[in-house]
């Protein structure tokens, strides 16, 4: 019997082992959601360079003051450029009709992208935007091909291209990156700033996410301490049984 | 008399109540040597009776409308108090539901608890089954999301594949052309009512089993081996001794229940898929599709079987087979024992690589399919057949050993 439950086990093993995307390497994105500052930091970010083009219609601004713990009136004086009630989720003027004539396709609602996505990608792709001249925007990405969008934040990176690497197999593929044009930013303050918006965007695609570890702490020790009464009290009912 | 007394005694020329109860619970009595695999049963009625709880709830702030469904998700994830506890239950509840009832047919497999007398228990049992999956596969449009709309379309463009009225039959199943707001609608209301349907064909599942009583690790019966008073002298009553040592089962199961809920509800994408986080575009088809876990056996089937005629109806026939294939077992097994503690090395090899063919089929319909992988299902799919085709000669030849007299343990 026991050796029947471990082939068992052994035999599914290989469906839990899966679950990896194939393609482009993908950095590890640094999230963690109880850095305040960090996520204060990505929100700001979201609000000034994301929030004009995507929206991000299922949440809402006082729900994210209260987990991040900005005030009403912090919120109203730095992140609500299109509304001025707190309660309002962060929706955006543009019209999908215009936007699909402009980029291709309308920029997606990202509250939930960081879940579609995965945060690696996100963070990969934030940092991998190149120049190619080809398209329409004069930029390319590393993760997505043909992107749409622009490189909206050119300014804070400044403008890179790709350095090809052609393997033994005759492969070519980027292997880096050359910064062509300075940005505001060093590389490293970069990467840390689009850390930080990443970290915002994991937030946001479930902002229950710490309560939700917490209560489930709670559940599993209660159910812990249920577990032992349960047990004894079979051994209780089950001592007569042989 | 007691006022307690008074009352039952009310009650019970009325209505059976305390009949009931001994008939069933206080004077049931079930093998005393029920193990491990025994859970399933009762963990799978738990199971669906939170699905029907969540479900209930979550249809109070759900929006069956393709215009709405994906955003009233996210509401009820945001927005409602707890509501992501109740949604994430649901999400957890299906894949934990399929968890529980695949054990609890592997424990059916390995004691012979489709033998005789329990052919019609066991057939209920498959029929529930199909019941679950068709509520499952309604319930996964509701969210709306690209692998709802994508995998709800890959599976009713199944029906087209019937010869001569399968384009028609198709356009009835979805009520459109494509999957769209009608198809949604329809689905809704199935995926409300199924459940009840469920609960239903789950009572008569009980009804059988307590006519027949139940098998167990030894496969032999108890009611063989009475006392004076008629009592098999094997059993136990099923309350309280079954009572609380499933009360433990349950306890146990909840905590790996919660572990996931409360630690890693999407687990890793098998199941919450991470395209299900964009909302249904029908003009955008997903780079790959798969159906959520559950099913991927099935859909590995499905894709084993090539085209024949230029159409698919082998592989949908095929795929239905793997299931139809269940309701026939009783009279496969031709083997003296029941239990797999008496049965010979040839069933242990087979069942060995029944459930590998299983988790292999499983994991290959979540993969992009290649050759390879195509080659790899035909082959596993034929063995996931031969266990049930081949069965009536070589559990006829397998070495069985001699059965007890009385339960062992």
């Amino acid at each position: 019997m026991k050796k029947l439950v471990i082939a068992f086990v052994m035999a599914a093993l290989p469906a839990f082992a899966l679950a990896a995307g194939a393609g482009v390497h993908l950095d590890k994105a640094p999230v963690n959601l109880r850095d305040q500052a960090s996520l204060q930091r990505g929100a700001q970010m979201f609000v000034n360079y994301c929030l004009s083009c995507h929206s991000a219609q299922f949440m809402r601004f006082n729900r994210m003051g209260a987990d991040l713990g900005i005030s009403d009136e912090q919120l109203k004086a730095n992140m609500m450029f299109g509304t001025d009630k707190v309660g309002d989720t962060m929706t955006i003027a543009m019209p999908a009709k215009d936007s699909k004539v402009w980029f291709g396709n309308p920029p997606p609602d990202l509250s939930v992208i960081a879940r579609a996505r995965g945060a690696d990608w996100l963070y990969t792709y934030m940092r991998t935007f190149y120049i190619d001249e080809k398209k329409p925007m004069g930029v390319n990405n590393a993760v997505f091909p043909d992107v749409g969008m622009p490189h909206v934040l050119w300014e804070l990176q400044g403008m890179q291209k790709p350095v090809y690497h052609t393997g033994e197999d005759g492969h070519t593929s980027i292997s880096g990156y050359e910064l062509v044009k300075a940005g505001t930013m060093t590389p490293a303050e970069y990467d840390a700033a689009v850390g930080d918006l990443v970290n915002f965007l994991v937030y946001m695609g479930e902002p229950v996410q710490l309560k939700r570890q917490e209560l489930g702490i709670k559940v599993l020790i209660f159910l812990a301490f249920l577990f032992v009464l349960a047990y004894l009290l079979k051994k209780e009912y089950w001592k007569d049984i042989h | 008399m007691s006022t307690m007394k008074k009352v039952m005694a009310w009650v019970d020329e009325r209505f059976p109540a305390t009949e009931t109860w001994e008939a069933h619970l206080s004077k049931y009595y079930a093998p005393k040597n029920f193990n491990f695999w025994y859970f399933f049963g009762s963990l799978a009625l738990l199971v669906l009776v939170m699905q029907i709880l969540t479900g209930v709830w979550l249809a109070m702030s759900y929006k069956p409308d393709a215009g709405l469904a994906f955003a009233s998700v996210e509401y009820i994830m945001r927005d409602v108090d707890y509501g992501w506890l109740i949604r994430y239950m649901h999400s957890t509840g299906a894949s934990a539901f399929f968890i529980v009832v695949y054990l609890h047919m592997f424990r059916g497999l390995i004691y012979g608890s489709y033998r005789k007398p329990r052919e019609l228990l066991w057939i209920i049992g498959v029929i529930i089954y199909l019941a679950m999956m068709a509520t499952a596969f309604f319930g996964y449009l509701l969210p709306w999301g690209q692998m709802s709309f994508w995998g709800a379309q890959v599976i009713v463009n199944l029906f087209a594949a019937v010869p001569f009225v399968g384009e028609e039959l198709s356009v009835w199943v979805r009520g459109d052309y494509v999957i769209s707001d009608v198809t949604l609608n329809r689905f809704f209301a199935f995926h409300f009512l199924l459940p009840f349907i469920l609960a239903a064909l789950v009572f008569v599942h009980i009804v059988a089993l307590h006519k027949v009583g139940s098998n167990n690790p030894d496969g032999i019966e108890i009611k063989k081996n009475k006392d004076a008073n008629g009592i098999p002298l094997d059993g136990i009553p099923f309350h309280p001794y079954y009572t609380v040592k499933d009360i433990v089962g349950v306890v146990g199961f909840l905590m790996i229940f919660s572990a996931v809920l409360f630690f890693a509800p999407e687990m890793g994408g098998f199941f919450i898929e991470a395209p299900n986080f964009e909302p249904a575009n029908p003009l955008k088809t997903p780079e790959h599709i798969a159906p959520v876990w559950y099913f991927t056996p099935f859909y590995a089937m499905l894709r084993a079987i090539p085209p024949m005629f230029g159409s698919q109806f082998p592989g949908v026939v095929v795929m239905f087979g793997a299931i139809a294939v269940l309701f026939v077992l009783p009279w496969l097994d031709r083997s003296p024992v029941k239990s797999i503690r008496y049965k010979g090395p040839i069933f242990k090899i087979a069942i060995t690589i029944f459930v590998i063919s299983f988790v292999v089929l499983g994991w290959l319909g979540v993969q992009a399919s290649t050759p390879t992988k195509t080659l790899l299902a035909q082959i596993f799919t034929a063995l996931y057949f031969a266990f049930f085709f081949l069965m009536p000669w070589y559990s006829k030849i397998d070495k069985t050993k001699p059965v007890p007299e009385r339960v062992t343990e």
